[in-house]
């Protein structure tokens, strides 16, 4: 028997609530983070992700607190990402409550930044986070993938498959692959980004962005994710985590 | 009401490590403070990061020396993640070695498997006798490592030796490696019972009733 592939429900946050519309019973729109993990946790959970998507520094600050709160009440582990910028922020999060933080943006700009944190709280701490979409004709990189910031809006030029390697040599302990061009489509994860990242990185990877389906999450892990994550299909109760995990394991996949 | 030092020394997330222990009803204690961690039930060694961060920052609160005192003792001590390491002879990191605490004979090493670090929930085989897996079944438990003792610390035990040898739990990355050890007053966990939900809450109330 091996390590179990991993169910991971994301939540965006702001200013302490969960954006995005949230519709469960009994909670309103914007949904209170801690509760919405405790319910994760109850269905089986393996792992949660906050994804903080706050607009200023007060909002910032309260997402430490939703942090510190789930961190005290729930017990499976907890990765924040959005707007980790420095080795302080890391540290911040880190004292949070949070076991893993999530780089996406800033690496870009300045790749150290990942060397400097695995050098400081080791590499397990590390998920780099890459938005990837796939890209053709003259602006089209090596593997035919690109590298993009803004939610996918704007092309970076870096090619996907590169820097998710390059990221896990500088000292990421984990790689959160996004797709956006698969994001929101529920119509599946991109499993052919999934095998030439997979192919080129040693490191667990997070397969994001398509989820519709348990079908979708089983197909991921046989395209090598050690750990698959969706949020739309979790927040507006299309699946449970539950039933997610029991495709999976009829499948005969390593389930928890 | 059973007292249980976290020992602090600044190593990363270990508010989850107080507040899990408390859920399992102790009374909890985040300090360096050597006569409440000389006078706590339980001491819990935490650790997250480099081998030899970790041995530094024990050191600098006299970590080292509060362990074998209490172990001399007989009180208990319980390590999670690169604390069960460091109770080791000695760890590897990027080709140095560092010198463990060499509480068990045993080295520290980088897991030879496809995908390192080995991150997530796996199984476990806990020996006939385990005091801290009593009750928990098949569960699986959270890891997060890339470094592990792969050989049994029983082994330099064996034979006509008077020491009694240590329970092993085992667990599989890659090869097998220990992901428990029970000896008298120490144990100590290479998963995070603290982040291993309902299971883990077992095997920390288990160790917490063993304090007497």
């Amino acid at each position: 028997m091996s390590v179990a592939v991993r169910v991971i429900p994301c939540l965006d946050v702001a200013d302490g609530r969960v954006v995005k519309g949230v519709n469960f019973q009994g909670l309103r729109d914007a949904g209170d983070p801690v509760e919405l993990a405790h319910r994760y946790d109850a269905e089986g959970a393996d792992e949660l992700t906050f994804l903080d998507v706050s607009a200023s520094a007060e909002e910032r600050a309260t997402t430490m607190e939703v942090v510190s709160r789930t961190a005290e009440e729930v017990f499976v582990p907890l990765t924040v990402g959005g707007g980790v910028r420095t080795v302080e922020d890391v540290d911040r999060l880190l004292k949070a409550g949070a076991d893993k933080v999530g780089v996406n943006t800033a690496a870009i700009a300045r790749p150290e930044l990942l060397a400097e944190i695995a050098e400081r709280f080791g590499r397990q701490v590390l998920v780099l986070s890459v938005d990837a979409r796939r890209v053709t004709g003259e602006t089209s990189t090596p593997s035919g993938y690109e590298v993009t910031t803004h939610g996918g809006r704007r092309g970076t030029g870096i090619d996907a498959v590169e820097w998710a390697e390059r990221g896990a040599r500088l000292g990421a302990g984990e790689i959160l692959l996004n797709s956006m061009d698969a994001d929101g489509t529920t119509g599946g994860f991109d499993l052919e980004m999934l095998d030439d990242v997979r192919a080129r990185v040693d490191v667990p990877l997070i397969a994001s962005g398509g989820a519709g389906e348990p079908e979708h999450f089983t197909e991921a892990a046989r395209h090598g994710a050690d750990a698959v994550l969706a949020a739309s299909v979790f927040h507006f109760r299309t699946l449970t985590v539950g039933q997610v995990k029991d495709h999976m394991r009829a499948a005969g996949l390593p389930i928890r | 009401m059973t007292r249980v030092v976290v020992l602090d020394y600044g190593s990363g997330n270990v508010r989850s490590a107080v507040r899990a222990l408390e859920r399992v009803g102790a009374e909890v204690e985040l300090t360096a403070d050597p006569d409440a961690v000389l006078a706590a039930d339980g001491l819990v060694v935490p650790g997250v990061g480099a081998f030899s961060a970790v041995m530094d920052g024990l050191r600098s609160v006299r970590g080292d020396m509060l362990v074998e005192r209490r172990l001399a003792g007989g009180r208990p001590v319980l390590g999670i993640c690169v604390g069960l390491q460091v109770m080791f002879t000695s760890g590897e990191e990027n080709g140095r070695t560092a010198e463990g605490l060499g509480q068990w004979p045993g080295r520290v090493e980088r897991l030879d498997a496809p995908v390192v670090p080995h991150m997530g929930w796996s199984p476990v085989r806990a020996p006939a006798g385990s005091v801290l897996f009593e009750g928990v079944g098949d569960e699986r438990f959270y890891f997060v490592h890339s470094y592990a003792v792969l050989t049994d610390p029983g082994a330099a035990l064996a034979g006509d030796n008077p020491l009694t040898p240590p329970l092993v739990t085992w667990a599989d990355h890659g090869s097998p490696f220990v992901a428990a050890v029970e000896n008298g007053a120490l144990s100590a966990t290479q998963f995070h019972p603290e982040k291993s939900g309902d299971a883990g809450a077992q095997l920390l109330r288990n160790w917490v009733a063993s304090l007497g």
